[in-house]
């Protein structure tokens, strides 16, 4: 029977469901985030990113030394690089620079998380930008700009964020920007046929019956109807912007000292001593791998909670 | 048939195009402009006011865009920096291993993901269902190159049971005519030779595999999970088909068209991923190549390489778009 009623109808059936909420009446936002209250991945994915973010934040506080800081330079030699628990003072013993390799992981939190979190931004501002004005022109703008986006779309990302930071010099700037970048072609993609697929919805109708301006539809009406993909995207590539760091990093393109506290760099370093110190790449390769988990997690609730579709009944 | 072929390619034009000008714009804008990004950072003034006369970096703009682009269709895409030789050349010799590489990866990911997907989706909610979901989130979050690293560790120095990098053991004595290791060994009958690079494509492969894999799982998964409640799924065990029948042409084939289109996606995560897997495995390739080109800032290198694999991308594109003919009568007679 309830099937075959509208979900309106079947919510008032029982009013107690913290899901539906009859007396205030729900919004997008707010459902969803009901949804995703109740959802262990959700709980999840959440727990792992507030942890990374705390530890970035509280790593002056946390941290025994400095990100660049070699304390234990007088305690490693060429053949013996003291691992976990082996030498006192330093819990997760010393790579082979002498660095504290608690202390470049607790660093690394910091300059992933930075790094992730500035490319994504810059990413979704610049995806958002050309998505609004080819989803909301049209016409010939459209055009151009979806032509670019194709264009952007044919060269791999990484190839991409490579070119870029080689014109831009090596730094973590340049990852930024570089990793960034090569992210707005999919969020523009995104949020234009987002903004396609609503505008033929009644509330637009609505809108331009009252006569409201082209602009005040697109930006008022259209486009924060067309941010959910967007901001499900965006909790994805946080993951993809943390391993892209990472490789751009191993790779070389990070700028800085050899020695610098990046999860990429210290895997790099660590090929060398694969077999004498494997954990000097398990535990950097463990912390991108264990962040883009939560971002992942995230994404992916937020993702069915936004979803009309696999909303719980 | 052939129409849409055409049309296809015509519509690469412009993107070529596109991006033509957006290479030369953009070694125009690298540090020290082009003359330093041919002869590398320690150029002297002298010998980049030489290569600048010589190449007529000193010329107007349109006119040098229109010296580059005679050069890129007939095929020249300059000298590699770091080697000095033809990039196309390098290429060439270099490409078979990748390609070696890439079909290991492709088939492990495909072998395993497709069943595997299938098998989660027949059994909802079960065990194996979840542990496809686990594995697949596995495979997106854990970084290409650090999977190497384990795999590697695991393998090549815990256990030594397969060789840690390399194509192939320098001391047998293979004979090579077409870059392809296994292929040439096969080809001379050089058995041991071909065994031998086997061997060494394995981990590289399930490195390079996992990521498709996990996205192929997914794929897979969701899609017959939309297909076997079909209404004409319903009709075909109403009509009292077999279920190897309903399965085989029912089910399996029409979920198979969106897997097709994101095996055809992967290009790209491949090549990426081909560029960290070579250099943890020192399998020398084309990624290998690449990365010593992006280490070295070998622009005419990786100039080269991205209209590459821009053609490469459209073709596959392409590809996959004519497979869809083949897996879905549908579309045929549209």
């Amino acid at each position: 029977m309830s099937a075959i009623l509208p979900p309106a109808a079947a919510g008032s059936a029982a009013p107690n469901d913290p899901a539906i909420d009859t007396g205030r009446g729900t919004g997008l936002w707010r459902d969803a985030f009901l949804r995703l209250r109740g959802n262990p991945q959700a709980i999840v994915g959440a727990a792992i990113i507030g942890i990374f973010l705390l530890v970035a934040i509280l790593a002056p506080i946390l941290a025994p030394y400095g990100g660049d800081d070699l304390p234990g330079r007088t305690s490693i030699t060429p053949t013996t690089i003291p691992g976990p628990g082996e030498i006192d003072g330093f819990p997760l013993g010393l790579d082979r620079f002498g660095g504290d390799v608690l202390s470049k992981l607790i660093w690394g939190a910091q300059a992933s998380l930075l790094i992730g979190i500035v490319s994504t931004g810059l990413g979704l501002a610049g995806g958002m930008l050309l998505g609004v004005l080819a989803g909301g022109l049209g016409g010939w703008v459209d055009n151009v700009i979806m032509r670019f986006v194709d264009i952007l779309l044919s060269v791999p990302n990484l190839l991409l964020a490579v070119s870029i930071a080689a014109v831009l010099g090596q730094s973590s700037y340049a990852i930024m920007i570089a990793i960034g970048v090569s992210q707005i072609p999919i969020f523009a993609r995104l949020l234009r046929s987002s903004m396609l697929s609503q505008r033929g919805a009644d509330y637009i109708l609505a809108a331009q019956t009252l006569g409201l301006s082209r602009r005040t539809i697109t930006m008022s009406h259209l486009l924060p109807n067309s941010m959910g993909p967007l901001i499900v995207q965006a909790t994805l590539t946080l993951a993809t912007a943390v391993i892209d760091a990472a490789a751009l990093s191993f790779l070389g393109l990070g700028g800085g000292l050899p020695q610098a506290a990046e999860w990429g760099r210290m895997l790099t370093y660590a090929q060398v001593e694969l077999a004498v110190a494997p954990q000097l790449a398990f535990l950097p390769g463990a912390c991108i791998a264990i962040t883009a988990l939560g971002f992942t997690l995230l994404g992916e609730s937020l993702r069915e909670a936004l979803d009309p579709k696999t909303r719980r009944k | 048939m052939l129409r849409v072929i055409g049309k296809r390619i015509a519509l690469l034009i412009p993107t070529l195009f596109g991006l033509s000008v957006l290479l030369f714009l953009w070694v125009r804008s690298l540090p020290g402009g082009p003359a330093t990004a041919l002869l590398g950072e320690k150029a002297t003034p002298e010998a980049i006011a030489r290569v600048n006369e010589l190449y007529g970096f000193d010329r107007p703009l349109l006119v040098q865009y229109f010296t580059y682009m005679g050069k890129l269709l007939r095929g020249d895409f300059g000298v590699s920096i770091n080697t000095g030789r033809p990039v196309l050349e390098e290429f060439a010799t270099r490409f078979p291993a990748t390609i070696e590489l890439t079909i290991v990866a492709l088939i492990f990911a495909i072998g395993v993901g497709v069943p595997l997907g299938y098998a989660a989706a027949r059994h909802y909610g079960r065990l194996v269902d979840h542990s496809s979901v686990v594995l697949s989130l596995i495979g997106i979050t854990v970084p290409v190159f650090f999977l190497a690293f384990i795999l590697k560790y695991l393998f090549a120095i815990q256990w030594s049971i397969l060789p840690p990098d390399g194509r192939q053991n320098p001391r047998i004595d293979a004979t090579h005519f077409t870059d392809f290791y296994v292929l040439d060994g096969i080809l001379t009958g050089e058995w041991d030779a071909a065994w031998d690079a086997v061997l060494h494509l394995i981990l590289p492969g399930l490195a390079l595999g996992t990521i498709p894999l996990a996205i192929i799982v997914r794929i897979t998964r969701a899609s017959v999970l939309e297909v076997q409640n079909a209404d004409y799924v319903r009709t075909a065990r109403a009509k009292g088909l077999m279920e190897r029948t309903i399965r085989g042409s029912f089910i399996l084939r029409n979920a198979m068209l969106p897997v097709v289109t994101t095996i055809g996606l992967q290009l790209g995560l491949l090549i990426s991923g081909a560029v960290l897997t070579e250099t943890v495995f020192a399998f020398n390739g084309i990624g290998r190549f690449l990365r010593d080109a992006i280490f070295g800032l070998d622009y005419p290198v990786l100039q080269g390489f991205i209209i590459f694999i821009a053609i490469l991308y459209a073709l596959i594109n392409l590809i996959v778009d004519l497979s869809y003919s083949v897996i879905d009568p549908r579309v045929r007679v549209q």
